[in-house]
């Protein structure tokens, strides 16, 4: 996977407060077409105050925030409706609609009719499929074609959590935002999820922004890839051959401040003892 | 909130379906408290007034009375306050539980502005439904008093019907229906804006759901003490 130029999202000395707690203190980054960035933290570090703000859905007292080369600080709600369209997010707590179903709730980027112009516009080539095909297709994607009709309220935490995934990328969305996607689930559905999230990654080439706390997953980002030939995943150094490139970079917040910037390697050896706790802790 | 909500009424999308559940969950669902609690306010009102009235030999004021009573006030009020307890509430703990568990965010992040697709609708359907059904509660509140009129105080159906029609004015049908437009509008805005802005999980929907109907049935009660006043002052003649 090869990074473009564009960038992506570009964050220029942003800061946010609620009261006097900062949640984002001075956070200055930017991410470039394919690349993967990693957001490590301890709780209430920032880290999902740090997505919300990269897509307008809160606004920061200072700085700037840009999405795909546009100024999105001081825009409108509406204005932001257009440029959102081309974001998939998966929230912590999946964010599913309890009174619609799972097929109308993988629809509703589709059905959604200022979602749907970039959605059409991203099918070319594809021929106009139905909306229907495409939430049975996004559903097969994350292995729950069979769950259709049920309501989020039927479905276990990881089963909803795959849902997040299949309606965040369903649009087909050139940047996608995962906020914490193994929070609170086994090890065996974690991984699930991760696998999902490598393989979205590299069929479609998205750049994607994964928060989490867990090392092992930035690690599994990192250095695993999605083969579309074998249909699984594999490390990208294998027998000592590289198979295909990766790009993933770690960002690590304190207090909401980014304490850390820089490749898996570079994160390994950081000495910040608070850079290392998650080195430590995630084992890998 | 207020101002988008009202703003949305004339822009597009309109979301017809939310609009029509909500008037079911709303107008339907409350149909059958509002018309027990109309039927019961009738016959007490009757009730008192037969015991007044008879010591000075005007029982068959009766009907005058509960229907200036019920149409002017006790109706709108009555029904505003039952329905801000059960669609405040509801209102605000289904768009408290939508914030706490994300579901406005996501909702944000797919292009679809929540004042548009979760207020406006409420408002639009409370506002409808609240005078339909402050008329119904009127009516069975009428009939409630009709059957102690007739089985206490051996009135006849005319006799009741007739002085209890004549005795309305256009003025306090038009106050009667104003009234709970008005109370509908405060139900809707104040339920949604405490659901909307629900913080600290679950806890947060109790207080949110509380504050919803504390606040909407104060509201109800100093605003037909202000639209009274300002009727009397303006449209009555002294």
């Amino acid at each position: 996977m090869t990074p473009g130029n564009s960038t992506v999202v570009r964050f220029e000395d942003v800061s946010l407060h609620f009261g006097d707690t900062p949640a984002l203190d001075h956070v200055s980054f930017e991410m470039h077409a394919g690349e993967t960035f990693v957001l490590l933290g301890a709780a209430g570090s920032g880290k999902t105050m740090l997505l919300k703000v990269a897509v307008g859905l809160v606004q920061a007292d200072s700085g700037k925030v840009s999405l795909f080369g546009q100024e999105i600080t001081h825009l409108r709600e509406q204005d932001l409706f257009d440029i959102r369209a081309k974001v998939g997010i998966l929230f912590q707590e999946g964010g599913l609609f309890d009174s619609l179903t799972i097929a109308e709730n993988v629809a509703y980027p589709l059905t959604n009719a200022r979602s749907l112009k970039h959605a059409e516009s991203s099918t070319n080539g594809n021929g106009a499929r139905s909306t229907e095909d495409r939430v049975r297709e996004s559903l097969r994607f994350v292995e729950l074609e069979q769950t259709l009709d049920k309501f989020p309220n039927e479905l276990s935490g990881g089963m909803r959590r795959r849902v997040g995934i299949a309606r965040a990328v369903v649009a087909e969305p050139a940047l996608l935002l995962y906020d914490s996607p193994t929070a609170g689930l086994d090890p065996i559905t974690a991984n699930t999820i991760i696998a999902l999230i490598l393989k979205e990654r590299d069929l479609r080439n998205t750049a994607t922004i994964m928060v989490t706390h867990r090392y092992l997953d930035g690690h599994l980002m990192a250095n695993f890839r999605y083969n579309p030939n074998s249909g699984q995943t594999e490390r990208v150094v294998r027998n000592g051959k590289d198979v295909g490139q990766v790009t993933t970079k770690f960002l690590v917040m304190n207090a909401g401040r980014l304490v850390f910037e820089g490749t898996e390697t570079e994160l390994q050896a950081s000495k910040d003892p608070y850079v290392r706790k998650f080195v430590r802790e995630g084992g890998a | 909130m207020s101002i988008r909500a009202f703003r949305n009424i004339f822009r597009a999308p309109h979301y017809a379906d939310d609009i029509f559940m909500q008037m079911d969950v709303i107008g339907v669902g409350s149909l059958f408290i509002v018309s027990l609690i109309g039927l019961f306010s009738g016959i007490v009102m009757a009730l008192q007034m037969a015991r007044a009235l008879t010591q000075y030999g005007a029982q068959g004021q009766v009907g005058q009375i509960v229907a200036i009573t019920l149409v002017r006030e006790l109706g709108p009020v009555l029904t505003a306050v039952l329905v801000a307890g059960r669609n405040a509430s509801g209102i605000a703990s289904e768009l408290g539980s939508m914030k706490v568990t994300e579901q406005i965010d996501a909702m944000r992040a797919l292009g679809t502005d929540p004042i548009q697709k979760l207020v406006t609708p409420r408002l639009i359907a409370t506002a409808f439904v609240l005078p339909l059904l402050t008329i119904i509660s009127d009516f069975i509140g009428l009939a409630g008093g009709y059957f102690i009129a007739s089985t206490m105080l051996g009135l006849t159906f005319s006799e009741y019907w007739t002085t209890a029609w004549q005795a309305l004015e256009y003025n306090d049908l038009a106050q009667g229906l104003i009234k709970p437009f008005v109370f509908a509008i405060i139900i809707a805005l104040v339920g949604c804006f405490y659901g909307m802005r629900t913080s600290g999980g679950t806890q947060g929907v109790g207080r949110a759901t509380t504050r919803a109907v504390v606040s909407s049935s104060v509201w109800i009660f100093v605003l037909t003490a202000f639209i009274t006043y300002v009727w009397n002052r303006v449209f009555v003649k002294q």
